[in-house]
């Protein structure tokens, strides 16, 4: 059957996790299962919705189109390790100002693929956003909110990123 | 008082939705769960030979299978909810597994339970089904005729029901000036909540009692209904709807798969977690619409309309739904003459038995079709007699001083002032200058239209002696209970049940604003039969106008009786007391005054209370609203048509609500945009195709067109804000008020772009292959 279990190790918002797998099983599965981290979640069969995404070495991706196996090695970075209540990564909290979100359902995969797009570009317009945001599904919100909440969250990426230089200019 | 209600607060749902702390249906984990998945059908009408079992159960981990023999005299049928009266209604009875005919593609034919959701599909790919198969009755008109393949035996022409109200004279056609016919299809469409069904069991066998955890938007009609089907007391059963990935619609009725859960938990003692997969959700869900329309308008060449004539033949699917007998019926056909003084409406319902997934409530529910219809018909009629639209709109619209509004159906509107939302919609799109631009940009050969969309709808379900009256199992009142604890925080009960809604916070700043107490101070509970004695649910655009309402008049009832407590204690008449901003005191003695706080302590320690007051200070209210509630409004949708490729450009939507008092501005506006994408996803897009053999041939988000972000450009939207005055919040309805009004608002806009071409319809959802085949056959004549 080729179901022998195999041995994988990730690196998972910062902590080192070992663990003996079926190679079928999927990323998304896994981080879920596995590894109790129920906050990705999973809305369809067919790598669509996007609902699963993560970042893995840092790019964003939809864990339900990995194999745990293909993960071993990776960073990964979940919406639990995006930031916790009382620290909020700058995308949580404008999710959370805007109303980018409803249900909630598609949401940390929809705010994990949003801070892939700003690595990429951490200024876009909201017609970029819109591009940006082909990879995921919500049937909640009409994307206006989520479009103004990363638009917000990359105005606070930016100034934050702007103070960090300047502390860091006045350190030199 | 401060100001609570109407504010833009950020909602109190969200610090565990952004963080991962929410707690969906399959993050649940309970010692010894084990994994459901159902076999289900792959043809659309079969007979089953056989089912072969022993391969399956030979893989490692299966712990059961059942078949729908085993569970015979086990389980009982999952019924309808609306017994609509009057319409020879035809139900035939739904067992939770096929026993020995299939009869659409996603019946349910086998019950694998395992360990692991891996090892489960392993066995369910395992069972070997040998079917006949038989000819399928697919579309609902075919269905009807004489000769087609029967979906139930006894049940002649596959009429599942056939229903009518109103009359149109005929004399009344004879002298119309002017009139025209046409059908409309409203296709079906698949609600897709991101995330798709399931069910969690656990049975305590010492105590006998069978809790359910699923994806509800009404547990206590899942409680009702289940504990029927598996003959088990509502008292031994609780249903908990847990964190849910949106419903709209979808997830009110109760299902088979739900039973099946239920089932096997009891029978194993085990917990057992059935979490539906995408694909399969695509055949077993109930799917919304698909209806057939036919319309016939009449009228005068000033633009007068004296009548309707419209006909629905809705395909019901293999089974009746919990909510299907009521969309096309009472819901639809009740609304037909929307905003309109028309003076002789009539409608005549087919519901249509095929071979299909059973269709049920959809965002909107019977709504978005009856404004679809009047809404295209109208703008076909005045194109008919050479009238601008808004034109006709305005001559026929019922006006301020008409109400409340008696409808040719006899529905009586609750409130209204149409020409207020109509006149700031114009103004937002600036008409004028549109119609003037679209002048000059024809001559040059581009086409951009206007389409409107001046639509009103029935919702805040309602009054329960009308859903006595009209056949609904349930009543339809709300619940509430606002609980005091003694150190002044506050828990409100509630019996509608939110999945992304907000109510948290929409009803949070009710009580806020009553109590004077801060939003951190509150608590909801929704969506536990065991914590909340009672309640109806979520749907219908209920939830604000009737639990609203009952958690307002609950916090009002522990005001008086607090005051009571305070003038006690202030020793002082009742009458002498205000309640201000959380402070009760002394008319012209503001000095003497006791905090909320203080009197929440007395009250629950009950030391030293009047005479004749029972400690504790909770209050509970169960509001039955004496009517339906009217939202109503204006959409204008402006669009470009490539005429190259038949690609439409949605350029500005403009939308005027008008949804009676908005308790939170943010999360409404949030509501509309959600309802626009739906409305204007089935107007350009989305759309369920079955194959002549009963396949359904877009069962995958890669077939089936969700919208994306990129679709849409940013919405426009305002409100205007004329109360309900058959709620004490003055509230009506927001939740389907996008996917009512904007279907229409679009088609209405690219009839216009493509006027030139003579185009009078086109099915949707219009995707460039048909715009451009409309448009080159027009060239072509």
């Amino acid at each position: 059957m080729g179901n022998e279990k195999v041995n994988v190790t990730v690196k998972i918002n910062g902590n080192e996790k070992r663990a003996e797998v079926e190679p079928r099983t999927l990323l998304a599965h896994f981080i879920r299962d596995n590894l109790g981290l129920t906050g990705t979640h999973i809305g369809c069969d067919t790598s669509q919705c996007g609902a699963c995404t993560v970042l893995v070495d840092g790019q964003a991706v939809k864990s339900c189109t990995l194999l745990t196996v293909q993960a071993d090695g990776s960073e990964i970075t979940t919406v639990e390790g995006l930031g916790q209540v009382g620290n909020l990564h700058p995308m949580q909290q404008s999710f959370w100002e805007k109303h980018g979100l409803q249900c909630g359902y598609c949401t940390p995969g929809v705010m994990m693929a949003a801070v892939g797009l700003l690595q990429q570009n951490p200024n876009p317009s909201d017609e970029e956003i819109r591009e940006g945001l082909e990879g995921v599904i919500c049937r909640c919100t009409g994307y206006q909110f989520i479009v103004d909440a990363v638009k917000h969250a990359a105005q606070l990426m930016r100034e934050t990123e702007a103070e960090v230089q300047l502390v860091g200019e006045e350190r030199l | 008082m401060t100001k609570v209600v109407g504010t833009r607060l950020k909602r109190k749902e969200d610090p565990k939705l952004i963080t991962g702390h929410g707690s969906f249906a399959d993050d649940i984990q309970l010692p010894g769960m084990l994994h459901a998945a159902v076999l289900r059908s792959p043809h659309a009408h079969a007979v089953i030979k056989k089912i072969n079992v022993e391969e399956a159960l030979k893989v490692p981990g299966v712990v059961a299978i059942y078949t729908g023999k085993d569970l015979e005299g086990k389980i009982g049928p999952v019924p309808t909810s609306w017994y609509v009266p009057d319409c020879d209604l035809k139900e035939a009875p739904q067992y939770p597994l096929a026993i020995d005919r299939v009869r659409y593609v996603g019946d349910g034919v086998a019950l694998v339970i395992a360990e692991g959701r891996y090892a489960v599909k392993d066995a369910m790919y395992l069972i070997d089904v040998e079917y006949e198969t038989l000819s399928p009755a697919v579309g609902q008109k075919e269905s009807l005729k004489d000769n087609a393949p029967l979906v139930h035996d006894d049940i002649e022409n596959n009429l599942a029901f056939h229903w009518k109200a109103g009359t149109v004279p005929e004399e009344v056609c004879e002298k119309a000036e002017a009139s025209v016919k046409q059908s409309f299809y409203v296709q079906r469409v698949a609600p897709s909540p991101i995330e798709t069904r399931a069910a969690i069991g656990r049975y305590n066998p010492g105590t006998g009692e069978l809790t359910l955890w699923c994806t509800s938007q009404n547990p206590h009609i899942h409680r009702m209904v289940l504990s029927e089907v598996l003959d088990i007391t509502e008292a031994k059963l609780r249903v908990i709807s847990p964190d849910m990935g949106g419903g709209f619609g979808g997830k009110i009725g109760v299902y088979p798969d739900e039973a099946l859960v239920g089932f096997a938990a009891r029978d194993l003692c085990r917990p057992v977690k059935w979490i539906e997969e995408r694909s399969e959700h695509f055949t077993a869900a109930n799917f919304g619409r698909d209806e057939v329309i036919d319309v016939e308008i009449y009228g005068q060449k000033d633009g007068t309309i004296t009548a309707l004539r419209v006909t629905n033949t809705h395909n019901v699917g293999a089974y009746l739904s919990t909510m299907g007998p009521g969309v096309s019926t009472i819901d639809f056909g009740l609304m037909i003459t929307g905003i309109y003084k028309i003076p002789y409406a009539s409608c005549e319902t087919f519901g249509v038995y095929t071979n299909t997934t059973p269709t049920d409530a959809y965002r909107g529910a019977g709504k978005p079709e009856s404004t679809y219809q009047i809404e295209r018909a109208i703008d076909l009629f005045a194109k008919e007699i050479g009238m601008d639209p808004v034109e006709i709109r305005r001559i026929n619209m019922a006006q301020k001083e008409d109400f409340p509004f008696t409808n040719a159906q006899g529905l009586v509107y609750d409130s209204g002032d149409y020409e207020k939302p109509l006149t700031k919609a114009l103004e937002m799109v600036d008409y004028q200058k549109f119609r003037e631009e679209q002048k000059e940009l024809r001559k040059r050969g581009k086409l951009v239209g206007i389409g409107f969309s001046t639509y009103v709808e029935l919702c805040g379900f309602g009054p329960s002696k009308v859903a006595g009256g009209i056949g609904f199992q349930g009543g339809i009142w709300e619940n509430a209970t606002v609980r005091v604890h003694p150190r002044g925080s506050v828990t409100v009960y509630c019996g509608t049940s939110p999945h992304g809604q907000g109510h948290a916070t929409t009803f949070g700043q009710i009580v806020s604003e009553k109590l004077g107490i801060p939003m951190d101070d509150i608590e909801l509970v929704f969506s536990d039969t065991k914590s909340v004695s009672m309640g109806w649910g979520t749907y219908g655009s209920r939830s604000v106008a009737v639990g609203g309402s009952s958690v307002a008049i609950a916090a009002d009832r522990v005001i008086d009786k607090a005051k009571k407590i305070a003038a006690h204690e202030l020793e002082v008449s009742v009458e002498e007391i205000v309640f201000e901003e959380g402070i009760f005191s002394v008319k012209g003695s503001p000095s003497l005054q006791r905090t909320f706080k203080e009197i929440a302590k007395s009250a629950n320690m009950a030391w030293n209370l009047p005479e004749g007051i029972e400690p504790s200070l909770e209050a509970s209210s169960y509001f039955d609203p004496e009517n339906f509630v009217y939202p109503f409004g204006t959409h204008i949708a402006v669009v470009e048509v490539d005429k190259e490729t038949g690609q439409i450009e949605l350029k500005r939507y403009v939308a005027v609500d008008d949804v009676g008092r908005v308790i939170n501005p943010l999360t409404a506006e949030g509501q509309v945009h959600g309802g626009l994408a739906q409305g204007i996803g089935q107007a350009l897009w989305e759309g369920i195709v079955y194959s002549k053999d009963g396949q359904n041939l877009t069962g995958t988000f890669m077939d089936y067109a969700m919208p994306k972000a990129r679709f849409f450009p940013k919405f426009e939207t305002a409100f205007t804000e004329t109360l309900s005055p058959v709620n004490p919040i003055g509230a009506k309805g927001v939740g389907e008020t996008g996917t009512t009004a904007s279907t229409p608002a679009i088609m209405n806009a690219v009839m216009d772009a493509l006027e030139p071409y003579g185009i009078k319809d086109i099915e949707m959802p219009l995707t460039p292959e048909k715009v451009w085949r409309a448009i080159s056959e027009s060239e072509g004549k």
